[in-house]
């Protein structure tokens, strides 16, 4: 049994249906991506499984029970905890407290007995912003708050991370020794479910790939065997001509300053074919 | 060479103390369109936000027609020929089809003109004038979000990411309405992740990355620079 | 039968007039997001400009009508849209809440000031005619009345659906900012739509007056039929609305005719609308959590403890000395003051730490008095239990409607203070009907306090104590808990928060608070009725505390002594009284936006004084002496570094200014956290 089954899913907005039937899973001890270009629903996701938001159709489980009507916070309890693509860092307390809110909550009313300051310390160490410990949450690099929101949520220890593109805003190295940390909490025995842009950083760390894609699941497997996936291509060229998109090492430098290579999803427009793939 | 339509210099823009335009510079020659293309958070979307009003920059100018139009009201942008199509749905979903096309009209042309030219184009908005907005598929809105394009006759016009989260045959039908307006004579600044869809009605194009404009030329060149970050290279 | 005809017409007559003023707080809410408490009070000023340019100003009644609905009220609303409201529906309802409060209050205070009580009439319209319905008659006015909503329906209707403004007005219900790119003028829609809501108003006011008469709070409190007709609506359908408006006539006409006119069911009648208003609400649906909503609170620092404990120190001195060297009546004063502040602590509480407005904080105390009368037990015991029955009772009320926002909690808090005003605190069993209970005065560890002086001094202790726990609260994990959740409430579910409960729990305390000062101030006067807290007093209670300074101890103390003075300074002269109203109300209208009020402005001066002068007093003084005991009377430039210290106390929470101001501040505040 999965830790995490998202089951049929759909969201509609008004006229717009942001997912569509989508289905997918999340192990525990595997870091799960789930990739896709702008506007698939991707966030959206997310925010069903967390509940945030409820689903017009469709059942998510946890840990073997549907937790369809089970509010917000109670998820957290039962060791869900997410980070946000649109920052929701506690702005207006430092770092250290932020951290200390996300154990005082954590741990109820034994956290009104308990210090907990060598806690928050160890948490901070682990992702890597001790540094930033008595800054204002509101004035840190957009990097350092995402890894602030992941402390946070190792403060619940969770059994499912959902991380919602974690990885921007941090550099090469930072990225590095982020995709190692990934690896730690998965090794910990608990689930990732990751949403992210850097393929890069996708290739080298999930154990498993769900594309999504107009609110679809199009492709799930191996990342081997995501990169290689003609329909994957298709969403996200457009055209399943492969050759196209492959690399060229001397076009990577005509970029000046910033390597913008690893970010861009680029999804060219797309002929008819990609519907009978369907 | 005449006056860009759209003359962008050195613009810096934050939210709160993050800084996300950092110095761009870009000029959209007249009766031309451009691409903007650019990773997640380089500052596509804030730019166009600043452009048409919507935030106020902290730096720079912008000059539209040759007229520094730097932190207007964006309803007076509006008014003297900026038309801008939003991210995301921008129809109002609780006024019908009819309704969103009489507010059009503030732009500068007369209701009954702006009701005639979108129901040429897009015969299908005839046929739902009297549905609301937010009931029709997201293909449906950006059409009826595209006649305001059309209608309006604007001097500039600002589109931002058409194709979120639609299929792509829409897309390229959409896009096909871009190049009709184009042909038309009307500038375009068109931001947009589909890179292929919009170089091909482009006639120039930017990449945009850390809140810079980083690259700029030919569509054939840019295509060549971005076909490279594809699923992390190895394909 | 023909009574059952006659209770209809009459109750639909009432929903006409009531669907007349609500569709104007649906319009002017839909639009700018202001929910307008004010609306009932804007209505009865312009019933008194009709009956001033008819009857003072002898003008024809058509003309002075005209006058009225055409060019004083759109104008007025033109103006407060301009000026008042304009940017309020972006920031926190609590502000707009407290701006709108404050136009209540400042227009109720301008009608007394412009128009001294006195006997006033207003003939109905048509009075000579009626018609015959079976057996019942219809007024001529009753007619006009149903008319008028009939003609007010229909014009909205084409207003908002076959105009290009009117369009304009419901798309910027959907999307403000689109509007703009579109070219539209949110602005101008809002100037109309509150031209055209402050006239729907002045309609209601002018066909009511002549059945409610001419009254400052009668006409102004119909507003709460309104508030509920509206809430029907979900505060966007106008259609709904006015069926909210005729079921509520319908309501109140058949309860006034059939319920008994014996025992507590009697009451009932009087509150059927605080009743529907309260129902309403419950029945509204989950409101979901929101991501990416306002943030950045700026933060001042908290006070040391050795701070705390110097300037506890010297208010308990300053009575010591007051309660040795006062009179009677002097001392009683003194510990109405205390009362108010203490009540003025729990919204610091409420609104200046959690964002949450009441109402009804002075029913909250009146539930204290009431239940330490009642129990009996003039001791710590009694008086514990009465503070934690106001908390059980804060926490019923808004249990609810925890699943809702803030304005729904502040509009219940309204109908729950309503209802305990008209029915519970007049019933037998409480204080009875313009009644008054004996309460006995605190016994600590079996030793009476008997003395004036001394019981004031017991106050002020318990004033400092209450800070205390607040400042400690503050500091603590509960405190921090608040801040995260004003910042991000999604991110405080994610985490684990329950909110709701939070929020309830919240309430509860802050209700306690109020009620344990009720309690007191029983103690203190020895008798105590309904009259002591009447539910109107609420309101110029929360404006104060924000005009002095809602986020701070410092605020509340000073808020405490403003309220006090209130009625001092009125008696002396009558006159006075609506003038202050008005001050307080129109002063908070503009202070309302910042919520660390006077306090705030202090602690600049304070810290400027500092700044300037402290670093040329040090320079000229080599070794400091040692600082005397600090003295409230002494200006804050005089000892700059003191009066640092005494506001340092409170401003603990600042204001959703924005995020860019603060900037400065995050240095010195990390500073002396490190």
């Amino acid at each position: 049994m999965s830790l995490l089954e998202v089951d049929d899913v759909v969201v509609q907005f008004g006229g717009v249906t942001a997912v569509n039937h989508a289905s997918f899973t999340a192990e525990a001890g595997r870091i799960t991506g789930l990739i896709g270009p702008n506007g698939a629903g991707k966030t959206t996701c997310f925010n069903v499984i967390s509940g945030l938001q409820k689903p017009t159709e469709g059942k998510v489980r946890f840990d073997g029970k549907t937790v369809n009507s089970t509010p917000v916070h109670r998820r957290s309890k039962r060791g869900m905890a997410r980070t946000f693509q649109r920052l929701e860092a506690f702005g207006s307390l430092t770092v250290r407290d932020n951290v200390r809110v996300a154990l005082d909550i954590h741990r109820g009313l034994a956290g009104l007995v308990k210090p907990g300051r060598a806690d928050i310390d160890a948490l901070l160490e682990r992702v890597g912003i001790a540094g930033y410990a008595q800054e204002r949450a509101d004035s840190i690099p957009t990097g350092t708050a995402r890894l602030l929101e992941l402390a946070r949520c190792l403060a619940g220890d969770p059994k499912l991370l959902l991380l919602d593109e974690p990885s921007s805003g941090l550099d090469e190295t930072e990225t590095d020794s982020f995709g190692d940390l990934l690896k730690d909490l998965a090794a910990e025995g608990r689930g990732v479910l990751m949403v992210e842009h850097d393929m890069d950083l996708v290739m080298a760390v999930c154990d498993v790939i769900h594309v999504l894609d107009f609110g679809q699941v199009i492709a799930s497997g191996l990342p081997t065997a995501i990169r290689s996936d003609p329909l994957v291509q298709k969403a996200y060229l457009g055209y399943s001509d492969v050759e196209e998109s492959e690399m060229s090492d001397e076009t990577r430098h005509d970029l000046p300053a910033v390597d913008v290579t690893t970010e861009i999803p680029v999804v060219a427009g797309a002929v008819g074919t990609r519907e009978a793939g369907r | 060479m005449s006056v860009p339509i759209l003359e962008v210099v050195d613009l810096h823009a934050a939210y709160g103390r993050i800084e996300v335009l950092r110095g761009v510079d870009l000029a959209v020659p007249k009766g031309a369109v451009m691409a903007l293309l650019g990773p997640n958070g380089a500052g596509k979307s804030t730019l166009v936000k600043v452009i048409s009003g919507q935030k106020k920059a902290t730096d720079g100018d912008i000059h539209l027609g040759g007229v520094n139009v730097r932190n207007a009201a964006p309803e007076e942008l509006a008014r003297i020929g900026l038309c801008t199509v939003p991210e995301g749905r921008s129809v109002f979903p609780n006024l019908t089809v009819q309704e969103n096309l009489t507010l059009m009209s503030y732009a500068g042309v007369p209701a009954e003109a702006v009701l005639e030219t979108a129901f040429t184009y897009f015969p299908r908005l005839l046929e739902r004038r009297s549905q609301l907005a937010g009931t029709m598929s997201g293909g449906e809105q950006q059409m009826l979000a595209m006649s305001r394009a059309l209608a309006s006759d604007p001097a500039l016009l600002l589109l931002d990411e058409l194709s979120m989260g639609l299929a792509p045959l829409i897309v390229d039908e959409l896009y096909d309405t871009v190049a009709q307006i184009a042909s038309s004579g009307v500038s375009i600044l068109c931001i947009e992740q589909f890179a292929r869809t919009a170089l091909r009605v482009s006639d120039y194009a930017a990449v945009m990355s850390g809140g810079r404009v980083v690259a700029s030329g030919e569509p054939d060149e840019i295509m060549e620079t971005m076909s490279d970050v594809i699923l992390g290279g190895a394909a | 039968m023909s009574s059952f005809v006659s209770f209809t017409i009459f109750g639909l007559v009432s929903g006409a007039a009531y669907a007349i003023a609500a569709s104007g707080l649906v319009l002017t809410y839909t639009t700018t997001r202001v929910f307008n408490i004010a609306h009932g009070a804007f209505g009865m000023v312009m019933a008194f400009v009709y009956w001033d340019f008819v009857t003072r100003q002898g003008f024809p009644t058509w003309v002075s009508l005209a006058l009225v609905l055409l060019v004083v009220a759109p104008a007025t609303g033109w103006l407060v849209a301009r000026f008042v409201t304009k940017g309020l529906g972006e920031g926190p309802v609590s502000v707009a809440l407290v701006v709108t409060v404050g136009l209540f209050v400042g227009l109720i205070g301008l009608a007394q000031q412009l128009w001294p009580p006195a006997a006033r009439y207003v003939a109905p319209f048509w009075p000579e005619k009626s018609f015959q319905i079976g057996e019942t008659f219809i007024t001529g006015h009753q007619v006009i009345t149903i008319l008028c909503s009939v003609v007010v329906a229909v014009l909205l209707y084409l207003l908002l659906n076959r105009t290009r403004i009117g369009t304009a007005m419901r798309a910027s219900v959907d999307n403000p900012e689109l509007l703009k790119l579109f070219g539209g003028r949110p602005e101008r829609v809002a100037s109309l739509s509150w031209a055209i809501g402050i006239s729907l108003a002045a309609l209601a006011g002018v066909l009511l007056v002549s059945v409610v008469g001419l009254d400052y709070y009668a006409l102004t409190l119909l507003v709460i039929n309104a508030y509920a007709a509206a809430m029907l609506g979900r505060l966007k359908s106008l259609p709904l609305t006015f069926a909210g408006a005729m079921a509520l006539g319908l309501l109140t006409s058949y309860a006034s005719a059939y319920l008994p006119t014996e025992g507590l069911l009697n009451s009932v009648r009087n509150v059927v609308p605080a009743l529907f208003l309260f129902a309403v609400i419950v029945l509204m649906p989950q409101a979901q959590l929101r991501i990416g909503q306002v943030k950045g609170i700026v933060s001042a620092p908290l006070p040391s403890l050795t701070k705390c404990l110097g300037w506890a120190g010297a208010l308990l001195a300053f009575v010591a000395l007051l309660a040795g060297w006062r009179s009677e009546a002097d001392l009683l004063l003194v510990g109405t003051a205390a009362t108010y502040a203490i009540v003025m602590l729990s919204l610091v509480l409420l609104t200046g730490y959690g964002g949450h407005v009441s109402l009804a904080q002075l029913t909250f105390a009146g539930v204290g008095a009431l239940a330490y009368a009642k129990l009996e037990q003039p001791n710590l015991y009694g008086l514990l239990l009465s503070a934690l029955i106001a908390a059980g009772v804060g926490a019923l009320v808004a249990l609810p409607v925890l699943r809702l926002t803030g304005l729904y909690l502040a509009l219940s808090t309204l109908a729950f203070a309503s209802i305990m005003d008209k029915m519970i605190f007049q019933a037998d069993f409480a204080f009875g009907f313009n009644g008054t209970l004996p309460a006995g005065r605190l016994g600590i560890l079996g030793l009476s306090i008997e003395s004036t002086g001394a019981y004031v001094f017991t106050m002020a202790v318990f004033l400092v104590l209450v800070a205390f726990g607040l400042l400690l609260l503050r500091r603590g994990v509960i405190g921090r808990m608040l801040i995260a959740m004003r910042d991000s409430p999604a991110a405080c579910g994610t985490l684990g928060l329950d909110i709701r409960w939070f929020r309830v729990g919240l309430f509860g305390m802050s209700a306690g608070i109020a009620g344990l000062a009720g309690a007191l101030f029983a103690g203190l006067r020895g008798t105590i009725g309904s009259a002591d807290f009447q539910s109107f007093n609420s309101l110029p209670l929360l404006l104060l505390a924000v005009v002095f300074g809602v986020t701070s101890v410092t605020g509340a103390v000073l808020g405490g002594t403003g309220l006090m003075l209130l009625p001092v300074l009125s008696s002396g002269d009558p006159q006075l009284g609506g003038l202050l109203f008005a001050i307080i109300g129109f002063g908070a209208v503009f202070a309302g936006r910042d919520p660390n009020g006077l306090a705030n402005l202090l602690f600049r001066l304070g810290r400027m004084g500092e700044s300037r002068l402290g670093s040329q007093i040090r320079a000229k003084l080599p070794v400091l002496p040692g600082r005397g005991e600090p003295d409230p009377d002494q200006g804050p430039v005089d000892d700059g570094s003191v009066e640092v210290a005494l506001l340092d106390n409170g401003s603990a929470v600042g204001p959703v200014d924005g995020p860019v101001e603060p900037v400065r501040e995050v240095g010195a505040h990390v500073a002396t956290r490190g």
